[in-house]
């Protein structure tokens, strides 16, 4: 089964339209969304619509913490961030904001688990961005492949048989063989606000039959999605971080 | 699950095993088959020791990730592979003429014999290269034969792809190759360049030629280091009948700085292919052993380098030490187009120095059978055209025999052309079109047939202003 592995869309209808686009003719078997499909960006209700959409189709889908904050405001949130969640929560119908609220903090198929964040504390929103987080993902669970979201950044962690954990680097558009001796942690990049300084769009691919995973970025027209956000009158930061790709 | 151990019919994924081929330090080789597969395969099992064996284990997830990314006739193909759950195994290709360590050992090597051996592990080592993979751990037992004498790679644990992460150099901090042949910034623990590959070929073909390791059997890693700035002895002092030409070639290739040796695999093949054309420089005709007041300013200027420049990712490295062929129209009427030619030719070196520039003329064969190399005066036509293309060539200003200069016969110029360029490995054609006389758009072009079927890139250069030809002109030789 090959999937296509979406996170942090953001209610950024630009960048989500242009990754499914990517995916036809890739042989998609399965779409899954790792979570926060809203908040930061101007098109929640499109976003939201669209996943439940996927989600009929036979689309997995896992709860994101922008996604649970519809339900429970949570002050802890950055300031744009609560700006922006403030502003999308009275957009959503009841029946919108009863979809993000069902959505499961994890999901499993076969060998592979989906999480939004880390399997160490689902609903605690730890950020596997160091080799240290991603041991305690990876001690959390049985998994072989942990597939994540979260960071906004994509990174690809590997703990060999020995139990060190390496960061590895791999090119955009080349498949990696998970090889079925190290267990394997993927931290997909945000298809709606990347912030590894390269704007484009990211999501990843993984071939189940083989064990290959690739991560890919898919240019989309940022602009249009900036002018949206200050049409709508959200922070100005949040136009900028989605046209520069930036780390903030 | 419980760890297999392999014995001979043990069946496993629907393998069953044969006799065991062969035990080395890090894995057994056996005989195996598969209902589903009907090629002759062997089966690589690694054998790990009690506990943690890192360089094994890694070596083998290395090989593993690398073979299934690489193809054609130069690597075995893989059938299938095991999880250390059970039985970590590599099911390939049985590769049936043997390794080439039996060449080896029979060295050195009657002259032609070396030659076209190297020339064909070369072309094996391109192959590979061009795929992004650089090996690492050349040596004589890694080439096997096919029968139909094309050479394959084996034995990728030591390798790096240029796509995938090197998980040889995250988990170990010693220099990894084996120690005759290991470049001496592999030693330097630089895992970026291929040619670290050539280094090892070329001590290879140090060995082919001398019956000798260019530096011995050393057993240490402080031994393997003094290759930094010890030159080894010339091979031509040890077997006096070699010709200056392949010690230069092979000096060339283990030269310790890799930016002076070949940039690429192929165009160490090059000059295997056209000894005549190889410029000597004192590296050839080098007939001392290194005194040792050259070993100690050698060592002086060495001894503090901890890295050697390294060269730009591995794909650019190769596009950048590209094989140009230029095929030159001598003929009168075309000097206008030969002129724009050069100039088109002196803008591709300027951002492409690394390249080597193969310049070639075809002389048309009769169809008749008369010998067309000797024209009516009998002046040698050959040298003539050889003549005419070296002074076509002043101006382009290359160093140590990056321009060589061919002059091809055939009755199909065209087909002459696509030929040689695929023999040669060359990477870009240029060549000029001829103005479109009625005789030409009749018989086709020259420069037609090879864009359309040469397997690789072609630049055409036509003049601007060309007249059209006048129909009626008789124009039989569309090639001189």
């Amino acid at each position: 089964m090959r999937l296509a592995i979406l996170t942090d869309i953001h209610a950024n209808k630009e960048a989500f339209l242009a990754v499914l686009a990517d995916l036809e003719g890739r042989a998609v078997d399965k779409i899954v969304l790792l979570g926060d499909l809203v908040g930061y960006g101007p098109d929640p209700e499109y976003c939201t619509d669209k996943a439940a959409d996927l989600v009929a189709k036979g689309a997995i889908a896992v709860r994101g913490n922008h996604d649970e904050a519809i339900l429970r405001r949570d002050p802890t949130f950055s300031k744009s961030a609560l700006t922006a969640l403030d502003w999308t929560r009275p957009r959503l119908t009841a029946a919108q904001a009863a979809f993000l609220g069902s959505l499961p903090m994890q999901a499993d198929l076969e060998d592979v688990m989906f999480v939004h964040a880390s399997p160490q504390d689902p609903g605690g929103w730890i950020y596997v961005d160091s080799r240290t987080k991603a041991v305690g993902a990876l001690r959390a669970t049985q998994a072989r492949v942990i597939f994540c979201g979260h960071v906004h950044r994509p990174q690809l962690y590997a703990m060999d048989r020995s139990g060190q954990v390496n960061d590895l680097v791999i090119p955009f558009g080349q498949d990696l063989p998970l090889i079925a001796s190290r267990r394997w942690v993927a931290v997909v990049g945000a298809v709606g606000q990347p912030r590894d300084g390269n704007p484009a769009a990211g999501y990843a691919l993984y071939d189940q039959a083989r064990a290959e995973m690739a991560f890919r970025r898919v240019p989309y027209d940022a602009g249009a999605t900036a002018t949206k956000i200050r049409q709508c009158g959200l922070p100005e930061s949040l136009a900028l971080r989605v046209l520069s790709g930036g780390a903030s | 699950m419980k760890r297999l151990q392999p014995h001979t019919g043990l069946q496993i994924d629907g393998f069953t095993l044969g006799e065991k081929l062969h035990q080395g330090g890090f894995a057994s080789i056996w005989e195996v088959s598969h209902p589903a597969h009907d090629l002759p395969m062997v089966m690589k099992v690694p054998t790990i020791m009690d506990g943690y064996d890192g360089p094994t284990i890694v070596g083998f997830e290395v090989e593993q990730m690398i073979l299934s990314r690489l193809s054609g006739p130069h690597v075995p193909g893989v059938v299938g592979h095991g999880d250390f759950a059970t039985l970590p195994y590599l099911a390939i290709e049985r590769i049936d003429g043997g390794s080439l360590y039996v060449r080896f050992k029979a060295a050195p090597l009657p002259l032609p014999d070396l030659v076209d051996l190297a020339a064909r592990m070369a072309a094996a080592l391109h192959a590979v290269h061009k795929q992004g993979v650089i090996h690492f751990d050349l040596k004589p037992d890694n080439f096997l034969q096919r029968p139909s004498g094309e050479v394959v790679l084996i034995d990728y644990g030591l390798s790096r792809h240029e796509a995938l992460p090197d998980l040889l150099d995250e988990e170990f901090t010693i220099p990894m190759g084996t120690f005759p042949y290991i470049a001496p910034e592999q030693y330097l623990r630089q895992r970026k360049d291929l040619r670290s590959d050539i280094y090892a070929l070329g001590a290879m073909m140090y060995e082919l030629a001398t019956g000798g390791m260019p530096f011995g059997q050393p057993h240490s890693l402080k031994e393997v280091r003094k290759r930094l700035w010890r030159d080894p002895v010339p091979p031509r002092l040890l077997r006096p009948e070699l010709p200056e030409w392949l010690q230069e070639v092979i000096l060339r290739a283990m030269e310790v700085d890799p930016a002076r040796r070949y940039q690429s695999a192929a165009q160490l093949m090059y000059d295997l292919q056209n000894p005549v054309q190889v410029r000597l420089t004192a590296r050839g005709r080098r007939a001392v052993v290194q005194s040792w007041g050259q070993i100690w300013r050698q060592w002086r200027k060495m001894r503090g380098v901890r890295r050697f420049a390294e060269p730009p990712a591995m794909g650019t490295q190769i596009a950048r030490a590209p094989i140009l062929m230029v095929a030159v129209d001598l003929s009168p009427d075309q000097e206008k187009l030969s002129k724009a030619l050069l100039t088109s030719v002196k803008r591709m070196l300027s951002i492409e120095p690394d390249a080597r520039v193969a310049v070639v003329n075809v002389i048309k064969g009769s169809r008749l059978g008369l010998d067309p190399t000797t024209d009516a005066e009998g002046n040698n036509l050959h040298v003539s055209r050889l003549l005419g293309l070296r002074s076509w060539a002043e101006g382009l200003e290359l160093p140590e025999g990056l321009l060589t200069f061919t002059v091809l016969e055939g009755v199909d110029p065209g087909q002459v052309l696509i030929d040689h360029a695929a023999h040669a490995q060359v990477d870009h054609i240029l060549m000029g079109a001829r103005g479109h006389s009625g005789t030409r758009r009749f018989l086709g072009s020259v420069s037609a047939q090879v864009v359309a079927e040469a397997a690789c890139s072609v630049t055409v250069i036509r003049l601007p202003d060309t007249p059209a030809a006048p129909p009626e002109r008789h124009d039989p030789e569309i090639w001189r």
